[in-house]
């Protein structure tokens, strides 16, 4: 393996604009890591002849004054990719070949980096674990038969298998921050409206937002910037200055207050999650943040609100998988109803298919006010828990996970135990304002660990900087015998 | 709340999802602890709480009806499962 593909995405961009690398070079080596991810499963399509045509046009005509200049990147296959097949982990995508392409991706590209390839995840972004895709489970490069998390369970594994500089994932309840936790790596949920939604598959529209996944805080400042930016074509798209993230990067968090929730300390959670909070606290404070007790009294609510709105909301968002314009259709079937009902039975998975149907009931007549507006009425009190909060504190500091990961198989059965996972990170979704998972240490079996922090709406920077003051005092390292090579 | 076999015969029509006897089974069984699980929320007074629908401040934008792109009826027909010349195919509808 290339010394090349373990540095970060800074570091690379960097080399290439003091034209020390070229593009071609870094664009291979990633390329020569990916032809041994069989294992993994990561990938569900590899762009390694487009990618290297994209290096050498790159290294021809270098560009060098763009935030990404010459690189390659994978990104999660829920974002439309013009040309390229945009799978959303599905059967009933399985074919499909979008003819646009995402804000996001777009903009990644107008910044200089050029697509490596579509990265696996649960189907519709529908799981923590990764075991819901049609193209198979995702493994997790710390240890064999171990979930990376999910949905951007192939996201986190090639990231930290260093299979892509960086990449990008969407959370709807955790999707980013889980299977960062779960992989020793960095990612970050934005404020609802900071990144596009345009030109992502759809699973939760109130609560789905784009974010980078990234080695260290740093890059994941860098990818932020590239990302985020108004867009006319999303309606919930904010409409605020770009902000330059990576130059403003400071690990000066002096006078800062941190809020640490007692509603997170929950039953049955290991002891060494409770010493990686107090760990995490500790630092804060010794970098000259105050520690302030708070209270989110409304939290075990937010993941059955979750499991009102999300799954009410992907009904009918998945209402448009009917067999008739694109995506799989049934050849069985005698008549209209009969083929749209055969398609979608066989085209959608087993955790898709509870989650379209729980929404369906909870919208069906009859029963609306009972889940759908009683879930919309937590919602506001979840919110109202954070408003309160942040009059008394810049960021809250709590673990990312209950867990660190699991063996594959070991949840499959029991989709509540499997739901729990998001415990700690559905909240902020329902709130719409971001959060970020940073590595932070490592369980008994030596699997990672992350904390999480939780900011302001729009107060990415801040949380960027509080991230990496935290990432300098923890100096979180990891090594893996690359196991899926042997 | 239970949610037994015929409850999920009715939501899988109203979903249009074909389902067979043994996944009626497991989707009744799942969804009956799903909504167990749920309806903790009924511990919760919401009498006086409003309904959050966006955590957006301002009202959703809307833009011009202009055409931006067209002329892409090939591209767009290119994903369909059976088309025939410029059409989408469907099982018939009318007898």
């Amino acid at each position: 393996m290339s010394e090349l593909t373990k540095k970060s995405l800074t570091e690379i961009a960097n080399l290439i604009k003091k034209k020390e690398i070229k593009s071609e070079e870094v664009t291979q080596s990633f390329i020569k890591n990916i032809e041994k991810d069989k294992k993994l499963n990561s990938f569900i399509t590899k762009c390694s002849e487009s990618a290297l045509k994209k290096a050498k046009d790159f290294d021809k005509k270098p560009k060098l004054d763009n935030l990404l200049p010459g690189i390659p990147i994978a990104v999660k296959d829920l974002f439309c990719t013009s040309g390229v097949k945009t799978t959303a982990g599905s059967k009933m995508l399985e074919n499909f070949i979008p003819n646009y392409e995402s804000t996001i991706t777009n903009n990644l590209w107008n910044e200089g980096a050029f697509l490596l390839g579509k990265l696996n995840c649960d189907e519709y972004a529908m799981g923590s674990s990764n075991e819901t895709s049609y193209f198979g489970n995702v493994m997790n490069p710390i240890a064999e038969n171990t979930v990376p998390g999910g949905s951007s369970g192939g996201s986190a594994s090639a990231l930290a298998a260093d299979l892509t500089p960086a990449t990008i994932g969407t959370d709807t309840g955790g999707s980013i921050r889980q299977p960062a936790s779960f992989t020793g790596t960095v990612g970050l949920k934005p404020t609802y409206g900071l990144c596009s939604r345009w030109g992502i598959v759809a699973f939760a529209s109130s609560l789905d937002q784009a974010g980078p996944m990234t080695r260290n805080v740093e890059d994941c400042a860098l990818m932020l910037e590239a990302m985020a930016g108004f867009d006319e074509k999303d309606s919930t798209s904010i409409n605020k200055k770009k902000e330059n993230y990576s130059k403003n990067l400071t690990d000066k968090i002096k006078g800062l207050k941190i809020g640490i929730p007692k509603e997170y300390r929950v039953e049955g959670m290991p002891k060494e999650i409770d010493k990686l909070w107090e760990n995490g606290k500790k630092i804060l404070k010794d970098s000259g943040a105050e520690i302030v007790d708070i209270s989110l009294p409304n939290t075990k609510y937010a993941l059955p609100a979750y499991y009102i709105v999300a799954p009410a909301e992907a009904s009918s968002n998945l209402a448009r998988y009917d067999g008739v314009k694109y995506g799989f259709r049934s050849s069985k079937g005698n008549n209209l109803i009969e083929m749209y009902e055969n398609t979608r039975s066989e085209g959608f998975g087993d955790e898709v298919k509870r989650r379209i149907l729980i929404g369906t009931y909870v919208l069906s007549s009859g029963y609306y006010d009972a889940y759908y507006l009683k879930a919309q009425k937590v919602r506001q009190l979840i919110k109202n828990d954070f408003d309160q909060a942040f009059k008394k504190v810049d960021t809250i500091l709590t673990p990312s996970t209950p867990s660190s990961a699991f063996k594959i198989g070991e949840k499959k059965d029991d989709p509540i135990s499997m739901y729990l996972n998001d415990i700690f990170t559905v909240p902020v979704n329902l709130a719409g304002i971001p959060a970020i998972s940073i590595p932070a240490g490592h369980d008994n079996n030596k699997f990672p660990l992350g904390l999480q922090l939780i900011g302001k709406p729009l107060d990415e920077q801040k949380l960027l900087n509080i991230a990496f003051a935290a990432e300098k005092k923890i100096n979180f390292k990891q090594t893996l015998n690359r196991w899926w090579e042997k | 709340m239970s949610i037994d076999k015929d409850k999920i015969k009715h939501i899988s029509k109203l979903a249009r999802i074909s389902l067979d006897a043994k996944k009626t089974d497991t989707l009744a069984k799942d969804l009956s602890s799903i909504f167990k699980f749920i309806e903790q929320l009924n511990e919760l007074n919401t009498d006086k709480t409003e309904p959050l629908s966006s955590i957006l401040n301002e009202p959703l934008r809307s833009r011009g009806d202009v055409v931006n792109d067209g002329k892409i009826r090939e591209k767009i027909l290119e994903n369909s499962p059976q088309k025939n010349e410029e059409f989408f195919v469907v099982p018939k509808v009318i007898e």
